[in-house]
Formats: C-alpha cells, sequence, structure tokens
C-alpha cells in the first residue's frame, strides 16, 4: 500500500465528498489526513489516500467524478506519516483592513526569527468597499511571547492588530 | 510481594499507576454512577488514580472512568502551570456544575485519545458542587484553564469525550470569546 496526497479543485457544489471517496472507498483505498474547505466559492480538497496500486491507477479512479462535475485534481506519491501531530505552542492572530502583503511580512518575520508554522488560516471578511483580513496562525518557537511580539512590533506600527499568545493544551 | 517502605502510603496500600484506558475502549463513553460510600477503598483508589495522573504526559486531570472505574470521581491539579489561577489540588466526588457563565475556545488534549488535540468551547467562568474524599461538601467558582480542566474531566463522568465537542480551526479565525 502505497500513499498519495490527492489535491483537488472546483466550483463548489454538493456532493464532491461523497462521490470522490466513495469511488476510492470501492476501490479498496483507505483515507489518512484531510484538509477540505471552501475558498472564495472554489471547492478545494488535500486529502491523504493509502492506495495499493500506483498514482495513475489512482487517477483513473477520480478522473471520471472530475471530468463530470467539472474539477481539476492532482496526485503525488508521500510518505505518509500519521501519527506523528505536532503540537504548536504559540498561536499568532492577525487582522486588519486587507493590504498587500500582510501575510508575506507576517510570515517572514516568523520564519527569520525561527517559528515553524504549523498552521496558518486566513479569511477575508468586511466588505467589497472596506475588506478586512484575518489571519490565524499556529507554530512552534523556543521564542518568548514578548519576543515575538517585538519581532513583530513593526507591523503594529503600521495599525495591523497582532495578538500572540501562548498555546498549551489542557491535556486530562 | 516486593514493598519498598517509600511506596507505602495511607494505612493500607502502596500507590499504584493504573493502565489508562483508551478510544475506543467502550467504557469511555458510559455514564459512571455516583459514588455513596466514603471508605478507605475510596481512598485508596483516588491515591491511585491521582498517581496514574501524575505520570501522564503533562496532564492536569484524570477521571476515574480513564482507568475503568465508572464511578463519578475526578482529580484536577493546574497548579504546576505558570500563570494560571487555581484551586490546587482538586479531588471532587460526585461533582456538579451549576453555574456557567461566557464561552472561550481553547486547546485539549486526553490521555484517552493519544496524538490528538483539538479546540473546544468552554464555559469560562463555573461554579460546582462536589464531595470531597471524606463526603464533605467543597463548593468552588473557578475560571480559564482550570475551568475547561474541571470540564473536560466531568464530561468523562457522562461518557463525553472533548472529541465530541470539536470546533472547527476555521470558525475560529473569528473567535466567539467574550473577554470579562
Ligand atoms: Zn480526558
Amino acid at each position: 500500500m502505497n500513499w498519495f496526497m490527492l489535491a483537488l479543485v472546483g466550483r463548489d457544489q454538493t456532493g464532491i465528498v461523497a462521490r470522490i471517496t466513495q469511488a476510492l472507498y470501492a476501490a479498496g483505498a483507505t483515507l489518512g489526513e484531510a484538509s477540505m474547505i471552501r475558498l472564495g466559492g472554489n471547492f478545494t480538497m488535500m486529502l491523504m489516500v493509502r492506495h495499493a496500486g500506483n498514482a495513475a491507477a489512482l487517477s483513473a479512479l477520480v478522473q471520471p467524478i472530475a471530468k463530470a462535475m467539472g474539477l481539476t485534481f492532482h496526485i503525488d506519491p508521500i510518505n505518509g506519516e500519521l501519527h506523528r501531530h505536532e503540537q504548536p505552542n504559540v498561536g499568532i492572530s492577525v487582522h486588519g483592513a486587507d493590504r498587500a502583503g500582510i501575510v508575506a511580512r507576517v510570515t517572514s518575520l516568523l520564519n527569520d526569527s525561527g517559528v515553524n508554522i504549523l498552521n496558518l488560516d486566513s479569511d477575508v471578511g468586511g466588505s467589497e468597499a472596506q475588506p478586512i483580513y484575518v489571519m490565524r496562525i499556529e507554530g512552534q518557537t523556543t521564542r518568548s511571547i514578548e519576543e515575538l511580539n517585538q519581532v513583530l512590533a513593526p507591523l503594529v506600527s503600521e495599525g495591523i492588530r497582532i495578538h500572540v499568545d501562548e498555546l498549551d493544551a489542557m491535556v486530562g | 510481594m516486593w514493598m519498598n517502605s517509600t511506596q507505602w502510603s495511607g494505612e493500607h496500600s502502596f500507590m499504584a499507576v493504573l493502565p489508562v484506558l483508551t478510544y475506543p475502549d467502550s467504557r469511555l463513553t458510559g455514564v459512571s454512577k455516583p459514588v455513596e460510600r466514603f471508605d478507605s477503598a475510596l481512598r485508596d483508589f483516588i491515591m491511585d488514580l491521582e498517581e496514574t495522573m501524575r505520570v501522564g504526559p503533562g496532564s492536569v486531570g484524570i477521571a476515574a472512568p480513564q482507568v475503568g472505574n465508572l464511578h463519578r470521581i475526578v482529580i484536577v491539579d493546574v497548579s504546576e502551570k505558570k500563570g494560571v489561577s487555581h484551586h490546587g489540588k482538586l479531588i471532587l466526588v460526585n461533582p456538579e456544575i451549576v453555574v456557567r457563565q461566557g464561552s472561550l475556545v481553547g486547546r485539549e488534549g486526553c490521555l484517552s485519545v493519544p496524538d490528538f488535540t483539538g479546540n473546544v468551547s468552554r464555559a469560562e467562568r463555573i461554579r460546582f458542587r462536589a464531595r470531597d474524599m471524606n463526603g464533605a461538601i467543597i463548593d468552588i467558582q473557578c475560571e480559564g484553564y482550570e475551568a475547561r480542566a474541571v470540564q473536560h474531566e466531568i464530561d468523562h463522568l457522562d461518557g463525553l469525550l472533548f472529541l465530541d465537542r470539536l470546533s472547527s480551526r476555521r470558525t475560529d479565525l473569528f473567535p466567539r470569546k467574550k473577554k470579562s
């Protein structure tokens, strides 16, 4: 059995997940971790699939559904590393009036200070006339909250709201 | 049986680390019964339960059903966490939450659910009543991290895991938490 990453994109419509996963299940494939989300009216899916065949065989399973529903997809062989979750210890919330470069500048500053980003979600809310940008990052760092606040201070002085918090999962 | 004197505690037994059940063991989804007898057997069990919690990786609470004993007993101790308000070690028998206020999303993990953490919305402040291990009444108000731990453990007594209460990562982009 081999692990693959199936990346699939298309106009959002009902039944995409059900049809794709049903076809995979019927062919004996099993699923790992997945992210499926609607981005700006598009359905997007990243799905870990374990299958006995090669990428071409897996592609043949997805192809008819993709064609019928107008979806594009891509399949890559991957190392399927389950049961090795990394725990984030810092969360960074960013929001402000939408402007070019927020993501690049925040992530560059974090990268330069050795923050390993594990998750990043961002969204654009507000109205067309006044869009607001909202981003949530979770990562791992050896820096303190104060140090990260200092690292991000130049952006705060430009009016971007940034809140850094320590993530400490309550285990019980 | 070999016994080292340092392992003795109390008058009868020495403490033991109990095996922790992991999901999907069906005992984790059962409803626990109230404790009726506050005797030495209860106190011995509570010592073992505490020992089991202490060796768990980073755990700040434990509930009796997690070791297969379906009785309404939990232990919470968040005193090791820095910057967190707390009431020290809480041994709660037959606990009951009587007031819940506010809500706060935070990350939780569980000794019974290895290699998984998720965001869960909990009441920010609670007031609960319980008995201590001798049967005396406890009535406490707590908040934040400690309140989260108490709610997580009491859920175990009703057969609920944090997996039953997960909130989507993405919906938390616009947090619903109400700051006091
Ligand atoms: Zn638990």
